[in-house]
């Protein structure tokens, strides 16, 4: 009996599980064996025996969680086809983050991609996403509704650049993940002219100085000094979301807050979180960008591992493709997740 | 329009009155007539046209877009101007409408030319002139044209619900900023001037002369006053200098009247700011039979007594002015200057001249609603102390509740709009206070939102149960320095007890809390509060770290001040007890 693409994956208590290869992908648990997409929190965790991932997501990994974040680790080159058990993986860029990736699982010429987090907009700080074509597709639906429509990111900095034009005497904070989209506001500063010092909370330091020695130029980035902050009149500090509305931010002069996300395109979203300055920059495609994706990868069929799944299983039922929604829990904690409370978490003064 | 819509996007998530200034200015630098012109009227409130509905709405979408994907966006954002911007699809009518917004991006080249984006002033113009059924297809072709913003913007206009945190004063500030006026001066011209407003632009900017009012009763910027440093500034300033007057608990009005050009006497009654409220007042309007500028401040009177402010509120919520509220709650001014007369500009005129002309002219208009600030005589500044201490010692007689405190007026000094130092004071009377038991604390905005400033406090009283309980009795969220708010922000935090979204619970009972001192002008009845009465004005005026909060005051003491304000609410009971 030829196999079925959906029998390459199943949905175990830890997520996707590939059992003709014996492992998991993403997986939000300690595993035996994990393929990891790319190394936000939420996909990437410690703990694990083997992990299997690009080698800049093996990288990010071990800045964020020390060298023995796992038992063993193997590099997966782009393209490279890996045997594992009775199935051949393959890794493609997503385009999401430095290191992202797509992994497509193959046996018998069926196909199933486990896209991850992807992006199809231009982003200076990592690979373009490629189409993989492929029997099941499963994808994301962080901004999984047609409200969502990501602007160009250079009208979204052109706003910040604005601001400091019309405001020179005041500090202007960017709250911005600290892996991948910090790195990649860094990087449109500087592609729009912005050729002064971007100050850099504490919390940014070690991965964007992995950016750097990955080849990423992002200029000068200083470390931000307690005691220097309150001097900063019309400079741009980047720093994790958390920290816009902590104390460590009022010791600017006359901060105005600003929060690079997509969910700064709903106001309501954008007010709650207190920011004056919202910047409409996501590296997670939108509405017109997952359905654009899902038609070019050719899939007959589409699982939706989390965020606004209803909207795009309705939209692919219109185009008749099977599509249905697999409520991961545990995914979407990258700072795009939808913001579930107004607290934010570390309330103590963040050390810069 | 986009341009517009940008300003109107930044404003609405800046909460910094300088920076919203600096924004409009920037706007209205760079932005020509007539564009500049209607955006300030969109701003003040002053454009009128035909409005667009919901429904009429809702309808241009579900014409581009699956209604399944329409509803489920609409719940996500929650407002249908925002919801309709953003899904709105960026090319005409794609080829399915399932595709959702923006899905089909179709290039613009020479067989597709880009649409022609409409100015704001071409919105308006054709707004206020096209027939309704016109509408529709108007609003699809700009909705076609413009940005996300520029749709939400637009959407906001033509549904009446363009709020954007800006004061109708602030965009007038902005303008006469323009040319180096204020915005009293802005005030001045501003009854006589309709959108797009080209003559005021061309005369802050030094293009031409001061726009003529046309309207014969115009609103003039009153004169404030400064509160009074009992220490530092009575010592510098001479007793005979000045005359006294109670400070009224009312609201500020103006009383102006003319004649148009037919001849036909008009009467408007203005807020402290220039709002028109004269349709609110019917009966103060009547009064207007003369042709000036008269200040003074709006009280309620019964059998001649001034009542309450609460009193007063009662009339101001109302929405209809009915003959029955006219009957229980008959407005009248009283009066303590004037600006014009019979042609005339008196504000240059010394106080003493212009109080001679007021009281003549009080007297000759012989009206039941309006009468005259009497002055309160005082030797010295101790005579005057004991005089705002109690205030029927000196002839205030019934009306001393509604007196908060002295007004003084330097005799020689002319009328000046806005508030100049020096000739005008303010001297209250001592606020009431309360020591207080903090029990909530929710985050304040812009600057202090990392700061827990916000205090719910409460008082105690005798539990259902037995034994004491906290009652909430109000909310303050000023009157204590930086210093101060970082020292209770921390203690906040250290003593949560519970959170519920952006309030917490902060320890409080006969051992453990935090007691704050209150001061606050007056206590109402309230149906919102748990404790059935509300303060006025409350905020910290010590923080006593020192004080345990079981000694905390009782309800007793709210309830106390509460019956001396409301004998005065039902007529016939107030009555009943000044008799005893």
């Amino acid at each position: 009996m030829p196999i079925r693409a959906s029998d390459l994956l199943t949905l175990t208590r830890e997520g996707l599980y590939c059992p003709l290869g014996g492992f998991h992908v993403d997986p939000t648990w300690p595993v035996e064996r994990a393929l990891i997409t790319h190394g936000h929190a939420d996909h990437a965790r410690s703990g694990h025996r083997h992990v299997l991932a690009t080698p800049e997501t093996l990288r990010i990994m071990a800045v964020r969680y020390g060298a023995d974040f796992c038992d063993h680790r193997q590099e997966a080159p782009l393209g490279e086809a890996i045997r594992i058990g009775e199935v051949t993986v393959r890794f493609a860029p997503a385009g999401h983050v430095l290191g992202s990736a797509q992994i497509a699982i193959e046996r018998e010429g069926a196909r199933v991609v486990v896209s991850g987090d992807y992006k199809r907009a231009p982003d200076p700080t990592c690979l373009p996403f490629e189409v993989v074509p492929c029997d099941v597709f499963i994808t994301e639906a962080t901004f999984g509704l047609p409200v969502f429509t990501h602007p160009d990111t250079r009208g979204e900095v052109r706003k910040l650049l604005d601001s400091v034009r019309l405001f020179p005497e005041r500090a202007h904070i960017v709250g911005a993940y600290a892996l991948g989209k910090a790195q990649r506001v860094m990087a449109l500063l500087r592609e729009e002219g912005w050729d002064r010092p971007i100050h850099l909370h504490g919390a940014m330091e070690k991965l964007t100085a992995l950016y750097k020695e990955e080849g990423v130029p992002l200029g000068d980035t200083p470390k931000v000094v307690a005691a220097e902050r309150k001097d900063l009149h019309g400079a741009i500090v980047i720093c994790p979301p958390s920290s816009i509305q902590d104390l460590w931010s009022r010791k600017f002069p006359d901060p105005v807050t600003c929060f690079a996300s997509g969910w700064m395109r709903v106001r309501a979203r954008a007010r709650q979180k207190g920011v004056e300055l919202p910047m409409v920059i996501s590296d997670h495609s939108d509405w017109p960008d997952l359905c654009r994706t899902i038609r070019e990868t050719g899939a007959e069929e589409v699982w939706v591992t989390h965020g606004q799944e209803d909207a795009l299983v309705h939209w692919c039922g219109t185009q008749g493709i099977r599509a249905k929604p697999l409520h991961l829990l545990g995914y979407g904690d990258d700072g795009e997740a939808e913001p579930a409370s107004t607290e934010p978490g570390p309330e103590k003064e963040a050390v810069a | 329009m986009n341009e517009f819509a940008h300003l109107l996007d930044r404003l609405a998530y800046e909460p910094r009155r300088n920076a919203k200034l600096r924004m409009l200015q920037d706007y209205f630098t760079r932005t020509p007539d007539p564009e500049r012109g209607y955006a300030l009227g969109a701003m003040t409130g002053t454009l009128s046209f035909r409005e667009a509905k919901p429904a009429l709405i809702r309808g241009l979408v579900e014409e581009r877009i699956d209604p399944v994907l329409f509803r489920l966006s609409h719940n996500y954002v929650g407002d249908l101007a925002e919801t309709t911007a953003l899904i709105w699809p960026t090319t005409p009518l794609p080829p399915s409408p399932a595709e959702g917004g923006g899905d089909a991006r179709v290039g613009i080249g020479h067989n597709n030319p880009p649409p022609h984006v409409p100015t704001l002033a071409e919105v308006v113009e054709t707004l206020a002139t096209i027939p309704k059924r016109e509408l529709p297809r108007h609003l699809a072709e700009w909705l076609d044209a413009l940005d996300e913003t520029g749709r939400w913007a637009l959407l906001k206009l033509v549904t009446g619900n363009l709020r954007v945190g800006v004061s109708a004063r602030l965009a007038k500030t902005a303008v006469g900023a323009l040319g180096g006026h204020d915005a009293d001066a802005v005030e001045e011209v501003w009854h006589g001037l309709t959108p797009p407003f080209e003559t005021l632009f061309a005369w802050v900017e030094g293009r031409a002369e001061r726009p003529e009012t046309l309207n014969p009763a115009p609103f003039r910027p009153p004169m404030l006053s400064h509160p009074i440093e009992e220490e530092t500034d009575l010592d510098r300033l001479e007793p005979e200098a000045f005359s006294a007057e109670w400070k009224w608990d009312g609201i500020r009005v103006q009383l102006v009247g003319g004649r148009d050009r037919a001849g036909v006497q008009v009467g408007k009654v203005y807020s402290r700011t220039g709002e028109d409220i004269t349709g609110a007042f019917p009966d103060l309007a009547e009064a207007i039979t003369f042709t000036g500028t008269l200040d003074g401040e709006l009280l309620i009177l019964r059998e001649r007594r001034v009542q309450s402010f609460n009193v007063l509120q009662q009339r101001l919520n109302r929405k209809a002015v009915t003959g029955k509220l006219l009957d229980e709650f008959p407005a009248h001014v009283r009066a303590y200057d004037l600006l014009t007369l019979d042609g005339d500009d008196l504000r240059a005129d010394p106080f003493v001249e212009r109080r001679e002309k007021l009281e003549a002219l009080v007297t000759r208009l012989d009206h039941a609603r309006v009468d005259i600030s009497p002055l309160v005589p005082f030797a010295d500044w101790e005579a005057l102390a004991a005089a705002r201490a109690d205030p029927a010692s000196v002839g205030a007689g019934d009306d001393a509740e509604a007196i908060e405190g002295i007004m003084l007026k330097r005799r020689n000094s002319p009328y000046l709009p806005g508030r100049p130092k020096g000739p005008w004071w303010k001297w209250k009377r001592e606020p009431h206070v309360v020591d207080a038991v903090m029990m909530y604390a929710q985050r304040g905005h812009g600057k202090r939102s990392s700061f827990y400033s916000d205090y719910t406090f409460g008082v105690w009283r005798e539990a259902p149960e037995g034994g004491d309980e906290l009652v909430p009795v109000g909310k303050a969220y000023h009157g204590f320095t930086d210093a101060e708010l970082a020292k209770l922000d921390r203690y906040v935090r250290n003593n949560t007890t519970k959170r519920f979204g952006p309030v917490r619970e902060v320890a409080h009972g006969q051992e453990a809390g935090l007691v704050l001192e209150i001061a606050f002008e007056g206590v109402q009845r309230s149906t919102r509060h748990k404790s059935g009465v509300a303060m006025r004005f409350p905020r910290v005026s010590r923080i006593r770290w020192d004080k345990p909060p079981a000694e905390a005051d009782r309800i007793d003491v709210l309830e106390r001040i509460l019956a001396r304000g409301e004998r005065e609410i039902a007529p016939g009971a107030a009555l009943l007890e000044t008799d005893a």
